[in-house]
């Protein structure tokens, strides 16, 4: 049997998903016996490969290369599954939501700093007045909630994809879990 | 009113059950584990009819009708769980979450949050209408206790125990349709309520984390609302 | 009083009408007023005293007379010449002509189909009395009604000939009045509501208004018979605070009325006392939903809540409340003169007697009509309304405000009937008719706007409707501005459905109401703004490569 092919991707979050989803500690073993991790901030391979099975999307989506990358993803991916509270809803990224970007800014790059107090304009991706949920921009097929998912409901929902089964994840975690 | 009281037969989910003929759909079914979901209605509390969650089908009758405030009568015909009632339950929740800023693993809630809870067993994953991210407030100007409208979900039920049960009328409506919010005394700050009696009570049977006491952490906040069912009973046996 | 001195008053009255030459009314009600009616009385009353016709001349100022895009409207009878867009300065002339031929530059052909094809019971007075007089009303066989079920009809006869004229409730939902009365009637209490719901409040719609400006007493006796048929001694009308002309005629009538013992305690000598009191809205567009109303008269929030247990028994203060609207109340009085025969000969086989629908929009004589129930929509739009501005086509016809839809072309040889109009999924609701044009986009102009006013009128108690009204108005926001996908069209659908099977009242059930209906009969202004949408991402694409 030919291994699947997985993917990983983190957009706008904190990686605690990705941390997470390393809580698997030796469960990580059996899993990797079954996939071939072809794109991941676990390992280092530059462009979103063709032909994933599955691709885990962390975090929201708040900036064009964000909106680009998760084109991509969805573009070259079968199964695309929201991982994490950020993915699924938009969560602490999009606290900010509630103000207009221009105090975002002064916030981050003037009120908080001691130097260089500007807004950088050049060589930084164009931030986008609200951070959205992954599956307000592409078609997800599964969401998967928890802030973070607890690694047994990472492990179950994996092992149920690659079994090819469905799996059932409303008893299994929660939003802010 | 010996008609009103006399005992009515009915089936909910097909199963005969019979009930007092002043009961409400929603309290025959809890008394046969018929799982109903709930949001604004607790018991021991003015019904509001309100959050929609508990709505029912009524053979004969198109109109689907909340549990929480609607009399049995003889013969009447229930369905509690449809595939049509389960759809427009999750998204009735789903409208709930776009409302305002429910960010869950910052609430002082998280946990032990009746929105939350609602959702898990509603098998609701995510939220499929665009969130409105409203700027809201939170005020903490009162010594113990603090609200953030962030997380309410104007289900009224701090209005209805403070007028209903504590008689302060501190908490009251402002405004209307998307803009409406729950004030204290005339919209001003909680802390210079002249009404309030710092007793609490709103705060315990708040569903979610928009009314918590003042120096809990993230998923700190545990409610307490046994107090209630116990006053109803004490006070039904004074009168 | 009794009936003898009521028929005295009228007498009286009849014969000072006969000892003039000429009488004439001007309209006073409230659109008249603001194109200078009132100064065009007062010119007209000094020019009498100038010419000193003053015995022959009288001067009187009426309610409505319809033709409300060519006011002010002045009417002389008993030559039945009616002049339009009349200015204060023109009244010497109007004053010279009065014994030769009529000023030709302002007289309108009352042959013309607005007022041919009227039938008036609603608005049988409107324009013929004076609104301020009670005289007046009694001249025009007003109280006569309410003598004769007070001195010899039971409560439960009096019931029966409503529920045999057919009449239905003219508030919108054409529930059977009869049907109603009898429920009220039936119920067990020592205490009973008559309550008026004057809280009209649909963009367009003035039909209300007008009756009460042009007519108050027809609605009071309306409410007289109604509470002695139900048992009822105590009436409220709701009526909304931004009809200050209607109100002063109201309280006006009242005070008069009372005066007369033609209300208050113990009518016409009998049992039976009535008393009215008025309460103002304070501007919530919901608090014409009966629960919603019976809250604020209470003084509570004007929120509505859940029905069953309907305001028929348990109403205000848990009492049992008979609610009917305005124009319901004044169809009561004729039926019980006339008898429920009559009323039931004209219209439909289920929609009987007339409705007054106030015309506005791209046509051309924008004003208030009643016609027969069964009367097609091309009648109405093109016979009484004169069709629409030369340079502008037809595209639909907005009808029951918020809660309704747009009819297209196609139907609108339709007879208009209740159960005719929701078939094409509209309603006759209070009877708003706005006509739309061809230059019109129903997304940004009819469906949004409708949707706008219910999510600003929502009162926020239930979820559907306080956030599900919010979502669609973004929605077709974004539509609108060509920045939507089908993503968010399907959404706006989905929403609709919600909104309409989950909502407590009858403002959310209905707010998806002009969604729906736009959505039905011109899905390719949506689609073209679709499209735009899409072009324009196409085109952004294009610029980055």
């Amino acid at each position: 049997m030919s291994k699947a092919r997985v993917a990983t991707i983190w957009l706008d979050g904190c990686s605690g998903c990705h941390m997470s989803f390393l809580d698997m500690d030796e469960a990580l073993l059996d899993i990797a016996e079954k996939i071939d991790l072809v794109y991941s901030p676990y390992v280092d391979i530059k462009e979103f490969p063709s032909d994933v099975d599955v691709t885990l999307v962390e975090g929201a989506v708040s900036s064009r290369e964000d909106l680009e990358k998760i084109q991509k993803v969805r573009e070259n991916s079968n199964l695309v599954i929201a991982f994490g509270d950020c993915a699924v809803t938009g969560n602490v990224p999009a606290m900010r939501n509630s103000f207009p970007l221009e105090s975002v800014f002064e916030r981050a790059y003037k009120e908080n700093v001691t130097v260089q107090e500007t807004v950088p304009t050049e060589t930084v991706p164009e931030l986008f007045e609200k951070v959205r949920p992954v599956h307000e921009v592409i078609n997800v097929d599964l969401h998967m909630q928890g802030c973070p998912p607890p690694a047994e409901t990472i492990k179950y929902a994996l092992t149920e994809i690659l079994e090819g089964r469905t799996p059932e994840l409303t008893d299994k975690t929660r939003f802010g879990k | 009113m010996a008609s009103r009281t006399k005992v009515k037969t009915l089936t909910i989910d097909g199963k005969r059950v019979g009930a007092r003929g002043d009961a409400t759909i929603l309290e025959v079914a809890r008394e046969h584990d018929v799982y109903i979901p709930t949001l604004c209605f607790l018991e021991g509390l003015r019904p509001n009819g309100g959050c929609r969650m508990c709505i029912v089908e009524i053979e004969g009758s198109n109109k689907l009708q909340p549990s929480c405030v609607t009399q049995v009568y003889e013969g009447m015909e229930v369905h509690t769980d449809s595939e049509r009632i389960q759809n427009y339950r999750k998204k009735i929740l789903q409208l709930i979450f776009s409302e305002r800023n429910h960010v869950c693993s910052v609430c002082v809630s998280n946990g032990n949050c009746e929105l939350q809870d609602t959702a898990q067993k509603l098998g609701m994953d995510h939220v499929e209408y665009p969130y409105l991210y409203p700027h809201m407030e939170v005020d903490a100007t009162h010594d113990r206790f603090a609200v953030d409208h962030n997380r309410c979900i104007m289900c009224t039920r701090c209005v209805r125990v403070c007028e209903g049960v504590e008689g302060a009328y501190t908490w009251d409506i402002a405004n209307r349709g998307i803009n409406a919010k729950v004030i204290t005394d005339l919209n001003q700050d909680w802390g210079d309520s002249e009404t309030c009696t710092s007793c609490g009570k709103c705060v315990q049977v708040c569903p979610t984390g928009a009314l918590f006491e003042k120096g809990k952490a993230v998923a700190e906040m545990k409610k307490t609302r046994q107090f209630l069912p116990y006053l109803s009973v004490m006070r039904e046996e004074e009168e | 009083m009794t009936r003898e001195e009521l028929q005295e008053i009228a007498e009286n009255e009849l014969e000072a009408r006969e000892e003039l030459d000429h009488l004439i009314f001007v309209c006073n009600a409230a659109s008249c007023q603001s194109s200078q009616g009132l100064q065009l009385i007062e010119s007209l009353k000094s020019g009498i005293e100038e010419k000193e016709l003053g015995d022959t001349v009288e001067v009187k100022g009426a309610g409505c007379m319809g033709l409300c895009a060519a006011g002010p409207l002045v009417l002389i009878e008993p030559d039945g010449i009616l002049y339009t867009q009349v200015k204060p300065e023109d009244a010497g002339e109007i004053l010279n002509h009065l014994e030769s031929e009529a000023v030709e530059r302002l007289k309108t052909d009352l042959e013309m189909p607005f007022f041919g094809k009227q039938v008036k019971i609603v608005l049988e007075n409107s324009g013929k009395i004076d609104p301020e007089k009670i005289e007046d009303y009694i001249a025009m066989e007003g109280y006569t009604a309410l003598n004769r079920v007070i001195t010899e009809m039971s409560p439960g006869e009096v019931i029966d000939v409503i529920s045999d004229s057919g009449l239905r409730g003219r508030g919108g939902a054409g529930y059977p009045t009869g049907l109603k009365w009898s429920t009220v009637g039936i119920a067990e209490d020592v205490q009973k509501y008559v309550v008026c719901n004057a809280d009209e409040g649909d963009p367009g719609a003035f039909m209300d208004r007008s009756v009460l400006e042009s007519d108050p007493h027809r609605v009071l006796e309306g409410m007289a018979i109604a509470g002695y048929a139900v048992g009822a001694d105590k009436g409220y009308i709701y009526v909304r605070a931004e009809y200050p002309l209607a109100i002063e005629r109201l309280r006006e009538a009242i005070k008069r009325a009372r005066r007369l013992n033609l209300l208050g305690n113990n009518i016409f000598g009998s049992q039976f006392s009535f008393n009215l009191e008025i309460r103002l809205g304070a501007g919530a567009f919901v608090c014409g939903e009966e629960t919603a109303l019976l809250a604020s008269i209470e003084g509570r929030q004007g929120r509505p809540r859940p029905r069953p247990p309907y305001p028929a028994e348990y109403g205000l203060w848990g009492h049992p409340t008979l609610i009917n609207n305005v124009e319901t109340f004044a169809n009561v009085a004729p039926i019980i003169r006339n008898g429920a025969e009559w009323f039931a000969s004209i219209g439909t086989e289920n929609s009987k007697g007339t409705k007054v629908f106030a015309m506005a929009g791209s046509i051309n004589n924008t004003g208030l009509i009643e016609v027969p129930m069964g009367i097609t929509l091309r009648d109405i739009i093109y016979d009484l309304g004169g069709g629409l501005p030369e340079d502008l086509k037809f595209k639909a016809v907005q009808t029951g405000g918020p809660s309704g839809g747009c009819v297209p072309e196609e139907h609108l040889d339709m007879p208009v009937d209740y159960e005719s109009l929701k078939e094409v999924g509209t309603m006759m609701g209070s009877g708003g008719m706005i006509v739309v044009d061809a230059s019109s986009d129903m997304v940004s102009d009819v469906a949004k706007y409708f949707v706008e006013f219910c999510k600003s009128e929502s009162c926020g108690k239930c979820v559907p409707c306080r956030v599900g009204t919010a979502q669609m108005y973004d929605l077709l926001d974004k539509i609108s501005k060509d920045e939507a996908t089908q993503r968010d069209l399907d959404l706006l659908v989905d929403l609709c459905d919600v909104v309409r099977n989950t909502s407590l009242c009858g403002l959310g059930q209905a707010a998806p109401q002009p969604v729906l209906s736009t959505l039905e009969y011109f899905k390719e202004d949506y689609d073209a703004h679709l499209q735009k949408a899409t072009d324009k991402l196409t085109h952004a694409v294009q610029r980055e490569e």
